[in-house]
């Protein structure tokens, strides 16, 4: 029982990371239909701009803990988001309307350039962040839970729900929606759809910076391809829930870390990506619309 | 008559060149129909010319990269299909031909039936599943497959766990012929390559190829015409599984050590890269790309760091330039201008 609940606590937490990078994979999937390779490597992003803010300001500010953490994430995140629309500027808007395969061929170039990016500025080497976030654990039925992990899990929530408001109140966020139903009918109606797609990919990326700081406080290591894995976990996160569907990729993250951390638990720890990617197979395969996906058809 | 005309077309040929200036005057090089002999003559005559150890195991290297490119051109230059698991085929073949070569202490060439069944099963696992799902799923569902097999190389003991496997046994010996000779070894790698980079590009104007290139212009059009998009793209994936297999066998002869290290995303990416800048479907232009690609950082070493960032640049450039590639296939799509698809952009109601 201990070990069960422990375990549900375990999924649930790294669900809540993949469900804030999951985010920015299914809305710019849900507005241009483009899988954004890059998104995984715009977290990586995150936590390196984190370490490089916590660093140059020193140890005085290092040991505000927490409260340094949410500014230098703050900070993080207008950083990302910008890069995120530097990128989307660049590489993929040149391409609206050109062949599939050559978008997805130059977001696999943005990704690469943003890793060996990274890696040649701040040298290929791990390194260690500054900043940690361990503290005393208690017991909740029987599962250890850190304070922390109760934070961080307070701050993604909170990040998801503000999206969610967003998207469902503000004008944007009903630009966002139309130009998902229908991009040319947002166009004849006077929606700025370039400006608005910038503004998603803005707000992806910025999540996923946030995610960035996060993990890396938490698990205090961070290097130049830690976004591949993840970037790939957080878009089965996002088909698991329904791509395109804001609330099904925080259920999917959840899902997924639950699936996972009970399925490392079944048939051990070093299968862990092995069995989170044959659920992506698997959900591609039979349901490809997710648990909260609306069947479409492919009009040709 | 007949010599009339061909004469006739070569004065065409010289005066377009001249009107175009210097690339018309490589590309009417390039599209000379004994280049590819020209091509094997320069591959055969380097080890005169530069016969170094290290000069030979680059050159090794890079001939079974080529291998490599030539069979992912057969998935993503002839039949569109993006597959960014690619190196997994390369580690099916490496691992069958080390697995079982060095188990019954047999020259890795008496494992090819092996390895080629292997990569069949492979090719079979991997894309019947998969090849019904959209273009974009599948890049990323292969990529998935790819780290599994990673991750499952990784894991086995029979695959030798994270060190892998060593001490795989030479390709061939006859006599006193050992195979395992670096300059003989380097000229059967260039004649197996040489033979399947031929085979790949007959496939490709076969009419197995032509259905191919139907289904990559518009599968919906080819679906329409009769032609069965999913038993040709699965043959596609075959085929170039059984591309990669082939490089796996050598790869595991020629290196005698593989581990799953040699098996990451990076590698798949760099055959990819391979394809998409020599231009897609145009097998000359996809073995000149692999030898840039295999080549160029022998010659960079001072920028190693820089290498991939450039690379990653490059991929983005290219398609956002020219899409065909640097040199693209006779009779493609001429490129769209910026213009042109914006137009075609606002007509598809910004969809595709």
């Amino acid at each position: 029982m201990d070990q069960a609940t422990q375990v549900i606590w375990d999924g649930l937490f790294v669900g809540s990371f993949y469900a804030l990078i999951a985010l920015g994979y299914s809305m710019v999937y849900g507005i241009i239909k483009l899988l954004n390779f890059a998104h995984g490597d715009i977290y990586m992003v995150g936590a390196f701009i984190g370490y490089a803010i916590l660093t140059s300001l020193g140890g005085s500010f290092q040991s505000l803990g927490l409260f340094a953490l949410i500014v230098v994430m703050m900070v993080s995140m207008l950083l990302t988001g910008t890069i995120g629309v530097i990128v989307e500027k660049l590489a993929y808007q040149p391409l609206r309307g050109a062949p599939r395969l050559a978008v997805l061929i130059t977001a696999v170039g943005a990704s690469f350039a943003l890793e060996y990016g990274v890696a040649a500025i701040a040298s290929p080497n791990p390194r260690g962040f500054p900043v940690r976030l361990d503290g005393d654990f208690v017991l909740v039925l029987g599962a250890r839970v850190t304070l922390p992990q109760i934070i961080l899990m307070l701050i993604a929530g909170v990040l998801m729900f503000a999206l969610d408001l967003y998207i469902r109140r503000t004008s944007t966020g009903r630009a966002m929606r139309s130009i998902s139903l229908d991009m040319k009918g947002s166009l004849l109606m006077g929606v700025n759809v370039n400006k608005v797609i910038s503004r998603t990919f803005f707000i992806g990326s910025a999540l996923a910076g946030a995610a960035g700081v996060m993990a890396g406080a938490y698990y205090g290591k961070i290097d130049f391809l830690m976004g591949f894995i993840i970037g790939l976990k957080a878009f089965t996160a996002a088909v698991i829930g329904g791509i395109g569907n804001i609330r099904g990729a925080m259920l999917g993250g959840l899902v997924l870390g639950l699936v996972e951390s009970i399925g490392s638990q079944l048939v051990g720890g070093q299968w862990r990506d092995a069995f989170a990617f044959a659920v992506l197979i698997l959900f591609l395969t039979l349901r490809p619309t997710g648990i909260l996906g609306e069947r479409v058809t492919e009009r040709v | 008559m007949t010599i009339d005309n061909s004469t006739e077309s070569i004065h065409t040929v010289e005066a377009e060149a001249k009107k175009r200036g210097f690339g018309a005057w490589l590309s009417s090089i390039f599209e000379n129909k004994y280049i590819g002999l020209v091509a094997l003559g320069i591959a055969l005559l380097m080890p005169f010319l530069i016969a170094t150890p290290y000069a030979l195991n680059i050159m090794t290297t890079a001939a079974i990269f080529v291998v490599l490119a030539a069979g992912l051109n057969i998935v993503v230059g002839y039949c569109g299909l993006l597959d960014l698991g690619y190196i997994a085929f390369l580690a099916v073949g490496a691992y069958t031909a080390g697995i079982i070569s060095k188990a019954f202490q047999l020259p890795v060439l008496f494992t090819l039936p092996a390895v080629v069944i292997m990569c069949i099963l492979a090719g079979l696992i991997i894309g019947a599943p998969t090849l019904r799902l959209r273009s974009d799923y599948l890049a990323i569902v292969t990529l998935g497959f790819g780290e599994i097999t990673r991750i499952t190389a990784n894991n086995l003991t029979i695959t030798g766990g994270p060190s892998g496997i060593f001490g795989i046994p030479g390709f061939l010996v006859i006599g006193d012929i050992d195979f395992q000779n670096p300059v003989i070894f380097y000229y059967l790698t260039v004649i197996i390559v040489a033979g399947l980079v031929l085979a790949a590009a007959r496939l490709g104007r076969s009419r197995l190829g032509r259905a191919w290139k139907f289904v990559k212009e518009d599968e919906d059009a080819a679906e329409a015409m009769g032609i069965h998009t999913y038993k040709v793209k699965l043959l596609a994936y075959i085929f170039g599984a059984v591309w990669g297999g082939f490089g796996g066998m050598l790869f595991a002869s020629h290196l005698t050590a593989i581990s799953p290290m040699s098996f990451v995303f990076l590698q798949s990416a760099l055959v990819l890269m391979a394809v998409v800048l020599g231009g897609m479907g145009n097998m000359k232009g996809v073995v000149l790309g692999a030898l840039a690609i295999s080549l160029l950082p022998e010659f960079l070493r001072d920028f190693s760091s820089y290498r991939y960032l450039l690379f990653g640049i490059l991929l983005v450039v290219v398609m956002v330039f020219r899409p065909q590639g640097f040199w693209p296939p006779k009779g493609a799509e001429a490129e769209r201008t910026k213009a042109q698809r914006e137009l075609a952009a606002m007509a598809n109601g910004l969809k595709k």
